[in-house]
This record gives C-alpha cells, structure tokens and sequence, in this order.
C-alpha cells in the first residue's frame, strides 16, 4: 500500500521524461531513419562518415578531449590544495571558483570573445607590454579556451567532492604504513578519487562533444564541430532528416566514449554527487 | 622492569589556544601494555598521535629507542597505528591492505605472501585475502587493520580506542585476543580507551589522565585499590567519595563519627577526600555496626545486589552485596580499616582538575 502511494510521487517526473526525453528522441529516431518522403534509409545515419562530417566529427572529438583534459589538469591540484586547507578558506575558493555558473553561460562566452579577439582587451594589454598580439580568436584554442571556461566547475566539483570525502584517517593510516607523500597521492588519493574523476568527464566530455554556441560565437563560424553542421542541418538547410540523423550518430559516439571512459570504474554512473 | 623504549619529555600541546596536554612526561618499556585512560578530551589521544608522528608538540620532546623522534614524519617511526574506525582501504583486497606496508618498503613477492598468511592466521582469519575489507564485519575490519599494523613487525603498535565501535560481547572476546597478540608478538602496545574495564582487564600499566594532566600511573590492582586522588577513585570502578576530615594518625572523622584506618602523615584536623568501595561497606541484618541506616534502594545486578543506604551520620553509602537486604530495613554498617582510602584535596588550581565529576567511561559500557 505504501510503496504504491510513494510511487505516486514518481508521476511528473514520468510525465516529464516521457514528454521530454522519450518522445523527443523518438521524433528524432523516425526522422532519422527516414528520407523526404517518409521511405525508411540509413543514408542519414550512414552521412556521418562523409568527408566533411568525419572531419567535424574528429574535430569534435579532439576539442573536447583537450577540454577535458585540460579541465581534469585544472581541477585535481586545485581540489588537492583546497583538502589541505582550513575550512573557513576552503568555502570561500569554492564559491569563487563556482561564482562563473551564477551567470548566463552565452554571456561568459561573449566576455571571453571580447577578451581575446584580435583587438580584444588581452591583444591590447601585450601591445602595450611591447609584446605581438597574440592570433587566438577564431581558433581551435579560442573552442577550448571556452569550454574549460564554462565547464570547468562541473569537473571540480565531483573531483573535489570525492577528494574531501576520503577519511583523514585513510590518509594517516598510509603515512603510518610508511608512505610518503607520493604513494599517498598514487596509491590512496587518486584511486579514491576515481568515481569523482569520472562523474566529471561525463559532465565535461559529453557537453563539449555536442557544443555550438561556443564554436559559432569564438570560432567565428571558421571552425566546424559536429554541433554546428547539425546545427545547420535544422536552422539553415533545414535538412531535419540529415541533421536528426547526424545526431543520432553523435548520440552513440556519445554512449560509445563515455562508457569506455566510464569501464575502469563501475560507479561513474552514481558517482555523480554534486 | 624492561629496558625503556619510549620518553615523553615536558610534551604540552595545545589546539587554538586550548590546551590539551600540560608538560607531560611519561616513560613506556619494552614489551608493555600501557593503557592511557580518561574520559573524551582528556589528551589520551592526542598523546597517541604524537607518538604516532600525526601531531608536533609545542614544548618538549619525544624519545624512541634513545632517539629523538619529536620531529620525524609518521612513515619514518618504527611503530604503527591501529585506528579506531580502522581505516581500511576501501580501494583494495585484505591481501593489499596489509601488504601495503611492506609493498611500499619493497619486500619481495613471496616474503609479502608468507606475511600474509601469517598474519591472517594470527587474527583468525585465513582465507580471507581476497575479500573486500566493504564485505566484512566490524570486528573481522578491525582485525584485518590489526593484521595490517603488525605485518610491518613494529616496536611499538598504537591502538586508538580500536574496540569502540564494537558491540560488548565482542569487545570482551577481542580483549582477550589483544592480550594474547601481544603475547606471542612480544612488542609493546599503548592503548587508548575511555573504558575502564578495558584498561583493568588487558593493561600491565594504566595511566590516568583527565584534562591533559596525568592523574595516576599504577597496574591495574594500584590505581583501583590505591587511588590517589579523587578523579581517579571515581573514575575507575564505582566508588563512595566522601569528605572527611583526618582526626590524627589512622583516625579519619565521616558526618561526625571516627572511623579507623590504616593512613598516617596527613597530620591532624587535615580536610581529606576519602574512598570506600561500594563492595567493601559491609552491612549487617540485625543492625550491629560502626553505625546503622535504612535501605532506600536495591536492584539486582546479576552477581550482586546494589544497594543504597541511607546512613544516621548523613552519609548515602552505596554498596555491593551478594546478600539481600528488604527495601526500608534498618541495617548496621560498618568499614574495615585497611578498606578506608584517604587522598589528600586538591590544594591548587591544577589539581582542582581532579575533582571534575567526569564519569563518561561506565555508564556507556555497564554490563
């Protein structure tokens, strides 16, 4: 009886997810699986490897691979640092590192282009530094110079997250055991840390992989990730077949990487704990 | 006694701006089993970590071995931790966790294979490499973070309240085992409880602490027999403490009456603090005694009756007795010399300390 009244409580979000999760993508099944006149292909699933696709594709990829990379190279000291600190400090980094996600993320990006376009304030300040400006705008770099702007405190706060909830005494026990601070760090912290490593590649990788907007507005329309063709593919060509089939494909590139990235650690799906 | 192995030298510590130990020195043989015991915030810990390389002294230093160690980091002492919530690495099988120190060391791959066999089957528990340290119980965790200490064939092993978290029955069985281990070890335990049945049953040295000051350094047999202050008596066993006022020599005065004992050299018409153990009060059904009082209260504690009575010279005198007295009766009372413990009062305020009605231990773990 009980269990089924608490079942109750489950509804909207049913409700949410079949209009909003499970119909959408069916849409985008059909479309994709389908030519012009409704007759079922696999041209549009199959189109990803065209030249010009796998191109973006491959682009999408490597950016966000760096992205991630960069972000994980970022965050673990930065997690690492805020563990050995007092508590009273340890919030106040953290609500400034975090303080970014408080604004609207397009804004970031148009701040970030005013910063590093070729007349921008950075190009400004070396010019005045006796120094040659610096050509990053409009770049692959300027790509992932956004998205580890924007994505970074989604991989700092699960790796953080994890880093602070390893008991001190784990860490004395090491020490006791004869580790110096290396070993702590290799044998103890970071295959404790894992999940939280993991949890944020999924929140960083998987949002690069599928980024537009940030190619549109720093890459200057010069870059193509595979965001933008499928983009294009809806707003401008208004190829909805190709493009829902584009995104299905990227979907399970998606699926694909993530799980490998998610293997080693069995609980990277319920490490997710910000 | 054995040749000394470990010297706290004028040790004071303290934690933003409290202190936790006060200018304690303390001496620690081969082969011992010293139980540093108080109640929570007494500085047994703390005294534990700074042996343990987890914490630095303010003042004074630490001697291990005829070396000052005041200084070296934990991984470089020759002793090892036995923690209280065992941290265990989760990461890892029983194997590795208690290979790990002597991975790290670099011992070949049989000798840590032996090791662990050898380990295992002193905490019984072989067969259990290639467990999950998740899949066990406490008390199998907590033998596995034993086995994990004493493979590394430390001087010293440092227990940190390392029965607290299990449940009594199994808390007595481990005791037992402690005492063996240490046995066949041959190695010197300092162990930390608040639980003073713990340190009576396993320790060949207790040491008393209350407020980061040392109370009483005795066996077991002196510091329950012969406590020397008012803390101490109060906090190891169920006691009557009583002000009195010492008459002359082996003559104490309770509410009035003198009372015989065996104490001299607190001069005469001197306050003094006064112990009598509740099993020691014997009482008599047909009223004949040093004095007489009423029974107000008796429960039944299975090997005894605890009974309170309420006494003409206005003491409560609790007691322990096989024996039953009927709620209300009228019983004489009366104190064998010799089972009268006098203790001087605390004339300043650092050893005012003593007096604090701190009786965490007991209540928590009466059986």
């Amino acid at each position: 009886m009980n269990r089924n009244r608490y079942r109750l409580l489950s509804i909207p979000y049913v409700i949410w997810v079949i209009g909003f999760t499970l119909i959408p993508i069916l849409f985008i099944l059909i479309r994709a699986l389908t030519d012009d006149g409704g007759a079922f292909t696999l041209t549009n699933i199959v189109a990803i490897f065209s030249p010009l696709h796998r191109k973006a594709l491959i682009m999408s990829l490597c950016l966000a691979f760096i992205s991630t990379l960069i972000c994980i190279i970022l965050a673990y000291p930065v997690a690492l640092i805020l563990r050995g600190s007092r508590i009273k400090k340890k919030n106040i980094i953290l609500f400034i590192l975090i303080l970014p996600m408080w604004m609207n993320f397009i804004l970031r990006i148009l701040a970030m282009q005013m910063l590093i376009s070729n007349n921008g304030i950075i190009n400004h300040i070396l010019e005045l530094a006796g120094l040659s400006p610096m050509n990053i705008i409009n770049t692959p770099r300027a790509i992932v110079l956004g998205m580890v702007y924007d994505y970074l405190p989604y991989m700092l706060l699960p790796v953080l997250n994890s880093i602070l909830s390893i008991p001190e005494d784990v860490i004395e026990a090491a020490k006791d055991l004869g580790s110096d601070k290396f070993h702590v760090l290799t044998r103890i912290i970071i295959p404790l840390s894992l999940t939280g490593v993991g949890s944020g590649i999924t929140m960083v990788f998987v949002p690069s992989m599928t980024e537009f907007v940030i190619a549109n507005i720093l890459g200057g329309g010069k870059i193509q990730l595979l965001g933008n063709i499928i983009e294009q593919e809806f707003t401008v060509s208004m190829n909805w077949n190709l493009g829902s089939g584009l995104s299905v494909s990227l979907m399970a590139f998606v699926l694909i990487t993530s799980f490998i990235f998610g293997r080693n650690n069995e609980s990277t799906a319920t490490g997710i704990t910000i | 006694m054995a040749k000394e192995l470990i010297r706290f030298e004028n040790i004071s510590k303290s934690f933003e701006g409290t202190t936790v130990l006060k200018d304690l020195n303390l001496s620690i043989h081969e082969n011992e089993f010293v139980t540093l015991l108080g109640p929570s915030g007494c500085g047994k810990t703390t005294t534990l970590r700074l042996l343990g390389g987890f914490e630095t002294p303010d003042t004074g230093r630490i001697i291990f071995d005829g070396e000052d160690i005041t200084a070296l980091p934990p991984n470089k002492r020759q002793l090892n931790t036995v923690f209280q919530k065992y941290a265990l690495f989760t990461h890892m099988s029983v194997a590795d966790n208690i290979a790990f120190g002597l991975k790290i060391k670099g011992a070949d791959k049989s000798l840590i294979r032996d090791k662990i066999a050898y380990s295992l089957k002193l905490v019984g528990l072989e067969g259990f490499e290639n467990r999950s340290p998740a899949s066990l119980s406490g008390g199998q965790q907590q033998r596995i973070a034993i086995a994990r200490a004493i493979v590394n064939e430390p001087k010293v092993l440092l227990l940190d309240e390392p029965l607290g978290a299990l449940d009594l029955k199994l808390r007595q069985g481990m005791q037992y085992e402690l005492i063996r281990l240490k046995e066949e070890l041959g190695i010197t335990f300092v162990y930390v409880t608040h639980d003073q049945e713990e340190a009576l049953t396993m320790s060949d040295t207790v040491v008393v602490m209350n407020q980061g000051i040392i109370q009483q350094i005795g066996t077991p047999e002196d510091i329950y027999n012969e406590p020397q202050n008012a803390f101490v008596a109060d906090f190891i066993g169920e006691s009557n403490l009583l002000d009195g006022i010492m008459v002359r020599d082996c003559l104490v005065n309770l509410g009035g009456l003198d009372f015989p004992c065996v104490d001299t050299g607190f001069g005469e018409n001197t306050p003094v603090d006064v112990v009598i153990r509740p099993e020691d009060v014997e009482l008599d059904a047909s009223g004949i005694g040093q004095t007489s009082g009423t029974v107000t209260s008796i429960v039944f504690k299975g090997v005894h009756w605890e009974i309170l009575v309420e006494s003409k010279i206005g003491i409560n005198f609790l007691v322990q007795t096989t024996e039953h007295y009927p709620l209300g009766s009228s019983v004489g009372i009366s104190v064998d010399p010799y089972n009268i413990q006098i203790m001087h009062k605390p004339s300043s305020e650092d050893e005012r300390v003593f007096d604090q009605d701190e009786t965490v231990s007991g209540e928590n773990y009466e059986p």
